[in-house]
């Protein structure tokens, strides 16, 4: 059953992930926005797996609930359409397939190699609103003060750059 | 007691030269009066060191820490003993001569109070290289002494012969004392102490201690003497020092500054008494031993420097020359381990040699700064003062007994007898030689007829000038017998020199080796009659007729200089023209456009990443964690 | 049999997948959710390092990285939006002003 869900779960995200770099039918950002929602969902689902449910919930708040959602408000805002495609594209493709192609062989190389155990044989480890909570406001207070530094400086940040110049 | 005299004679000298160059600039009088009292003070505080030699035994006074670093230890302090007591003394007395003999000879010359100033640091250096008790103590003096000797031949220096002999004089010197100071580290790194007693004692512990390098550190320490004493190769630098007054050249360039080379040498003969050798690679060299090569240099030196000044015609010049033959004199003694001979030629030299130049400076004064030989003649009616001083000198360097200079040099060829004919017979040939040049010098100067206007008019100088002459003329000739050597003997003798009435000192030399002194005494002789037959009454220098080509040479120094030059041209342009080659090609070329070209190179292969595309950079983003993934694995 | 290299895989694969996004694509507002692919591929390694190690700290550090993710989404559109007005395109091949 464990194994079912994960395989369920990380080839729908792969899979919409893959629909939202590269996508067959459509270059619609609006379609690659929708994709990003399923991969979102389906890592917030490995995430329950590994009993992080916190983070699951995050996951879906944050991502799904609010950065599609901005990513969906400003492609309305643009509207943006694509150009029309260069020539070589094919050639573009597969020299740009090299990086990324080579490095996932190289970390997969590495990660089969691995033996991590079971995860049914391995401690289960409580991942809740509680047990992080209680972490990040005792060992991690620091760097959680220093987060928040970060996102006024974004609220900041983002107000200015979007400030109409008034005559 | 002892070390406040020792401070006082070392510092009053300096103390006035101070005095003269901030303070009493204008007032020339003045300046003069306060560096003769100086230099008599010095000179007198000296004697009290001397008379009262039972408040010191020997061995360094008042040393103070002066440089403290791991495996070197240097002081400053005063070495006292009979050596360098009795060469405060020479220093002191013809050094206080010369000093009042200046204050008339230099009368109305504009730098007079920076002449006295000059004669002061000079006297300081030249106390502190006697009573220097470490090399480096030694080795700072010794080039204050040659930066002073620099000053004073360039006194005139607005004359262009004046300033190039200084620089000659200060260039030669260097090339001796980097040798000597390449032999000084030597002898610091092989037995790690700079003084003279640590050296001496590690030498005498163990004479090989200085290895295979031993023969090669007494060489380089010779090279300073070299350098210092004028000796042959060097000895250019010291004819041409005649450019300076008169006076300097005695004090300086004829008693003391070119007899610190072999003070010098006396100081560390110990260091020739080490095990000779060679580093293996040049061990086919290892029949040569460096007091062989130094008494050979010596008596080279000796030979070609009379042999030159048979055909001077520059009456200070001949004297010059007559110096260089006689420290090699010295020099020949130090090489054949006989120091006791060479100070002893040392001090009758200083005394002799001084007053030939003061002499020679009193004819100069008196017929208005003429030094041509030729142009001379019959001064012996016009100044005969000077004229008995002067064959005082001249007999004694000749070496005529009574006169001091005859025990001294009988003391150097009777080594010389003992240890090697062949440089017995070259000092025999050189005595014959320094007769006849000296009676040569005489015949023309003194004798015959007045050659020009201005000698019928010349006159003895001033009392300042010949009183000094007197007192040195004094010294000159009972000099032999007044027991130099038996008070030099206690402290370098290797054996015991027994004590002896003066009486009985006039005839020793004839007593214990009457061959030598009366082979020497015959050549004296025959010099004398040759001159005399040669130069009586000639108006102009017979010698060169039916002998041309032997008295151009003679002449011209032997050419050295010409040799010297053409070498410094074809070093130089050798050297300007790789210069040349190395700023164009290496410095510029590779150096700095090598730089600008990589840099500009590795700039524009760099500026074409800058594609300003992101899908670019993000592909260069991955290529690179590939990269470097795969260096952390293989590491 | 599920264990931690099952998901490491999977997290390098998505982190594959997101790069080639982010070169590939020309449009900004792709380039950027690519970036989020990254950062997610990121996490899930993190996460189950954190589950299979039995120590809460790689999850707290997800937990920084979403907040991180957000603030540079929120700034990265508003840069995106800036751009636009300025150039009425979300290419990124436009973006070149700054070459040499």
């Amino acid at each position: 059953m464990y194994e079912w869900l994960f395989y369920i779960f990380a080839g729908l995200m792969l899979v919409s992930g893959f629909m939202v770099v590269a996508n067959p039918f459509t270059r619609s950002p609006v379609a690659s926005a929708m994709f990003l929602v399923v991969a979102i969902v389906s890592m917030a689902g490995l995430f329950v797996m590994l009993n992080a449910f916190f983070l699951a919930a995050v996951q879906v708040i944050v991502y799904a609930g609010a950065v599609v959602v901005m990513f969906l408000f400003v492609i309305m805002l643009l509207n943006p359409v694509e150009r029309s495609r260069r020539r070589g594209w094919i050639l573009g493709v597969v020299s740009a397939l090299l990086a990324p192609a080579a490095l996932v062989l190289l970390l997969l190389k590495a990660f089969y190699a691995l033996d991590g155990g079971d995860i049914a044989e391995t401690p289960v480890l409580e991942g809740g609103a509680r047990e992080l909570g209680e972490l990040l406001f005792s060992a991690y207070v620091l760097p959680f003060e220093v987060v928040s530094v970060l996102l006024l400086a974004a609220i900041v940040g983002v107000v200015v750059l979007n400030k109409r110049e008034t005559e | 007691m002892t070390e406040l005299l020792m401070c006082l004679i070392l510092f009053l000298p300096l103390l006035s030269a101070v005095l003269i160059t901030l303070v009493l600039k204008r007032a020339a009088g003045t300046c003069g009066k306060l560096a003769i009292a100086a230099a008599v003070a010095s000179f007198g505080f000296g004697v009290l060191v001397f008379a009262f030699e039972s408040q010191w035994h020997g061995g360094v006074l008042l040393s103070v820490p002066w440089i403290e670093l791991p495996g070197l230890s240097v002081g400053f302090g005063f070495l006292v003993d009979h050596l360098s007591v009795l060469m405060l003394l020479v220093v002191g007395a013809v050094g206080s001569a010369i000093h009042i003999y200046s204050y008339e000879y230099m009368r109305g010359d504009a730098g007079f109070s920076r002449y006295f100033a000059g004669l002061g640091l000079f006297m300081f250096s030249m106390y502190g290289i006697v009573v220097s008790g470490n090399l480096i103590q030694l080795f700072i003096f010794w080039e204050l002494v040659g930066l002073s000797s620099y000053v004073l031949i360039g006194f005139w220096y607005e004359r262009g012969a004046a300033a190039d002999a200084a620089k000659k004089a200060l260039i030669t010197n260097r090339i001796g004392d980097f040798g000597f100071l390449v032999g000084i580290l030597m002898l610091w790194g092989l037995t790690g102490t700079v003084d003279y007693d640590g050296i001496k004692n590690a030498l005498s512990e163990n004479p090989g201690v200085l290895g295979g390098l031993s023969t090669l550190t007494g060489l380089l320490i010779f090279c300073g003497a070299v350098g210092k004493s004028a000796q042959f190769p060097l000895h250019v630098w010291l004819p041409d020092a005649m450019e300076g007054p008169t006076p300097v050249s005695a004090l300086i360039h004829a008693a003391t500054m070119v007899a610190a080379g072999v003070y010098m040498l006396c100081r560390l003969s110990f260091v020739f008494l080490a095990t000779p050798a060679w580093p293996e690679a040049l061990s086919w060299l290892s029949a040569v031993t460096a007091p062989l090569v130094i008494a050979w240099v010596g008596g080279v030196t000796a030979l070609l420097a009379a042999l030159i000044a048979t055909q001077q015609d520059d009456i200070k010049r001949i004297l010059a020359y007559s110096t260089l033959s006689q420290l090699g004199y010295m020099v020949m003694a130090v090489g054949m381990i006989a120091p006791i001979a060479a100070m002893y030629h040392l001090t009758m030299h200083a005394f002799f040699k001084a007053l030939l130049f003061m002499g020679a400076g009193s004819v100069i004064h008196a017929i208005a700064r003429e030094q041509d030989i030729w142009k001379m003649g019959g001064l012996r009616k016009r100044m005969p003062l000077t004229f008995l001083v002067f064959l005082a000198a001249t007999l004694a360097l000749c070496g005529v007994p009574p006169f001091s200079g005859f025990y001294s040099k009988d003391e150097i060829l009777l080594v010389a007898y003992g240890q090697s004919p062949g440089l017995f017979v070259l000092g025999m040939f050189v005595a014959f030689l320094t007769a006849f040049y000296m009676f040569r010098l005489i015949m023309v100067v003194f004798y015959g007829k007045a050659r020009s206007a201005v000698v019928d008019k010349a006159h003895e100088g001033s009392i300042t000038m010949t009183w000094p002459m007197v007192f040195l003329a004094v010294l000159s000739v009972v000099g032999g017998l007044i027991g130099v050597k038996h008070y030099l003997g206690a402290e370098l003798a290797h054996g015991s020199v027994g004590e002896s009435q003066w009486y009985l000192a006039v005839f020793a030399p004839f007593v214990h080796a009457p061959f030598i002194a009366l082979i020497g005494l015959a050549a004296v002789v025959l010099g004398y009659i040759s001159a005399r037959t040669m130069y009586l009454g000639a108006a102009s220098d017979p010698f060169p007729a039916g002998r041309a080509l032997l008295a151009r040479v003679l002449r011209r120094k032997l050419y050295v200089d010409e040799v010297y030059d053409r070498l410094n041209a074809v070093t130089q342009e050798a050297a300007a023209v790789f210069a040349d080659w190395f700023d164009r090609w290496i410095i510029a070329g590779v150096c700095v456009r090598g730089a600008h070209g990589t840099t500009e190179l590795t700039g524009r292969m760099l500026r074409l990443m800058q594609s300003g595309s992101l899908r670019a950079y993000s592909f260069w983003f991955g290529f690179g964690l590939v990269i470097v993934i795969l260096i952390s694995k293989s590491l | 049999m599920i264990g931690l290299e099952q998901y490491l895989i999977v997290s390098a694969v998505m982190f594959g997948l997101g790069l080639l996004g982010l070169v590939i694509r020309r449009n900004v507002l792709v380039m950027l959710m690519s970036l989020e692919l990254m950062l997610n591929a990121a996490n899930l390694a993190l996460v189950s390092f954190s589950r299979f190690n039995g120590d809460l700290d790689g999850q707290v550090f997800v937990f920084f990285t979403i907040t991180v993710a957000a603030a540079e989404v929120a700034v990265g559109l508003a840069l995106v939006i800036a751009f636009f007005r300025k150039r009425h395109s979300a290419g990124v091949d436009e973006l070149k002003s700054m070459r040499l």
